[in-house]
């Protein structure tokens, strides 16, 4: 049904129609509006999950892999410095091959504290062995944490999935979202049934120690399920379209590049604004496109390449740093292309929109006139050059 | 595509009043995308909430910085910041004041309201929350849509003691522009 909902109203109206068995986490700006609707839900009995109220996202990431360890889907969801607490606990899930789902409010990290919104906490952890999912819209936001869940729990794949939504664009921005039914989502998501579980009737040891005779194996085996994964996504995504009518790629979303000059690479809410630019600027005869990356983990190379190979002059833009480098998504689309007989003669990186700066229409009219043929990396936009007097002067 | 931006102090209900506007374009099919921004996460800092509505999603995520329409939920933002930044040509600003509010010289086209609209709710509602006041005006000025539906949205979203508070302040709102008007 089609509703005008906040965007962690919307998320927590996803993951009650998913059922999970527990939920826990703790309150961060900008995530905090799901995790509060869901401790409603649960409180007023619309939701039987098991609520668990925590003092740290540390454990509310410990809660969630105990659950899932014993055998109940989980749920959990953070930001910012409360993804970096729970760090440690999320490379354990992945490495357990536990399928639980999270949401990533996207926002800044410190220091200098900032609440708004960048992709720096998300993408930093992108070695960690989820599947990381990027929302350009609410309605995406929701759909994904579906698909998430099917996708996590495949017998084949057992991985966690992280779904990232732009802090306060998308968590606190109202739009109309269609809510499927709980039939519909009940006939696209089966219950979970775990392939292994920690039960006292049947004892098992999940998570020992592993010496170097077994260590490279395990790390091989979810590198491989990675591969994997680009195949079932686009699986998913049509069963999706079947129940709900909303057809995704699930990977890539190619926007008007087919016979493009210029295309822009981007992630999240982002990629919203691009296309309203790719408009304007096609509507006055400039071949221009945009190629949004939906899974960052695992990347679409192979997608990736077909979308960009004979697209003369490239942009990547990056949310994130990776400071004393290349920007992260910047490397990645680079590396696509290492060696490549067939690629963009230009691949230009762009930072934009770190700690809430806006994007406007205007930063990417900026970007699409600074991709010529000098190549740049890393080049900031709309930055403030009065701030930087200090730190630059020579006295 | 229609863009208004709302001028308030954190804690006067700004994202309320985005939500609701939103909420009377979504009941009538139109697609709005309504959003705040923050600046210092404490109560009475300057902050703006947005609705930017068209007959298709809206996909632009940017701020808004020239507004069809204004909605100034505090008369004291007037001073020392320029709520009027990016007006539209013919835009519209509804503004929360007294007789006394001194409003920047308007562009020819464009034509500003100024209400009692904390007065209005002190009266209805019965504290200085004058949003739906303020959208009752909006809705006499702008006639973006009609006063039921507004007062639709309001039976929707409200219960109770404050429902009649609200309606009623929406009512006063419009009654307001629509006498000022004829003046």
């Amino acid at each position: 049904m089609k509703e005008f909902l906040e965007g962690s109203l919307a998320v927590a109206e996803a993951i009650r129609l998913c059922k999970p068995g527990v939920i826990s986490a703790y309150p961060i700006t900008p995530q905090t509006h799901i995790v509060e609707e869901l401790a409603q839900l649960v409180a007023n009995g619309k939701l039987g999950s098991q609520f668990v109220n925590v003092e740290s996202e540390h454990s509310a990431a410990s809660v969630v892999l105990g659950a899932s360890a014993a055998g109940v889907r989980a749920y959990t969801a953070t930001s910012s410095q409360g993804l970096f607490y729970m760090a440690e606990v999320v490379f354990n899930i992945a490495g357990l091959r536990l399928p639980i789902v999270m949401t990533c409010a996207a926002r800044a990290i410190s220091a200098p504290i900032n609440i708004w919104n960048d992709h720096q906490d998300v993408v930093s952890l992108r070695d960690s062995g989820w599947i990381q999912l990027h929302a350009e819209d609410i309605q995406e936001a929701v759909d994904m944490h579906f698909m998430a869940y099917r996708l996590a729990e495949d017998k084949s794949i057992m991985l966690p999935v992280i779904v990232s939504m732009d802090g306060f664009i998308l968590t606190h921005g109202i739009e109309t979202v269609d809510i499927p039914s709980q039939e519909q989502v009940d006939k696209f998501l089966p219950s979970y049934k775990p392939l292994y579980k920690l039960d006292p009737e049947d004892p098992i040891t999940i998570g020992p120690l592993v010496d170097p005779d077994y260590y490279m194996e395990t790390r091989f085996a979810i590198q491989k399920t990675m591969e994997q994964v680009l195949d079932f996504i686009p699986k998913v995504t049509q069963d999706f379209a079947k129940v709900t009518g909303r057809a995704y790629n699930g990977l890539i979303e190619e926007y008007r590049t087919k016979d493009a000059e210029r295309v822009i690479v981007a992630m999240g809410s982002v990629c919203g604004t691009i296309k309203e630019v790719v408009d304007e600027l096609r509507a006055k005869g400039k071949k221009v496109g945009l190629l949004k990356v939906t899974a960052f983990r695992p990347f679409p190379v192979k997608s990736i390449y077909g979308a960009l190979k004979d697209i003369p002059k490239v942009a990547v833009i990056d949310r994130a740093l990776s400071l004393g480098s290349f920007a992260p998504l910047e490397a990645e689309i680079k590396a696509v292309f290492s060696g490549k007989k067939k690629r963009p003669s230009v691949i230009s990186s762009f930072v934009v929109g770190l700690g809430g700066r806006d994007i406007t229409k205007d930063s990417i009219k900026e970007i699409f006139r600074m991709l010529t043929a000098k190549e740049r990396s890393a080049e900031f936009i709309d930055l403030k050059p009065e701030l930087l007097k200090e730190e630059f002067s020579d006295g | 595509m229609k863009e208004i931006r709302i001028h308030a102090r954190a804690g006067q209900g700004a994202i309320t009043t985005a939500a609701l506007l939103g909420y009377v374009y979504f009941l009538k099919g139109m697609y709005p995308y309504a959003f705040p921004n923050f600046g210092a996460a404490r109560m009475g800092a300057p902050m703006n909430a947005f609705v930017r509505v068209d007959s298709k999603p809206v996909r632009l995520r940017s701020q808004i910085y020239e507004p069809d329409y204004l909605l100034i939920a505090d008369p004291t933002l007037l001073r020392g910041y320029n709520c009027f930044s990016g007006l539209k040509e013919d835009g519209v600003a509804i503004i929360d004041g007294t007789k006394d509010t001194e409003i920047p010289k308007l562009k020819p086209g464009q034509r500003a309201f100024v209400i009692p609209a904390k007065e209005i709710a002190l009266k209805t509602i019965g504290r200085p929350l004058g949003n739906t006041a303020l959208l009752g005006g909006f809705c006499a000025a702008t006639n973006e849509f009609s006063l039921d539906s507004l007062l639709e949205a309001i039976t929707k979203r409200f219960k109770g003691k404050a429902l009649e508070g609200n309606i009623a302040a929406a009512k006063q709102g419009y009654e307001f522009v629509k006498n000022r008007s004829k003046v």
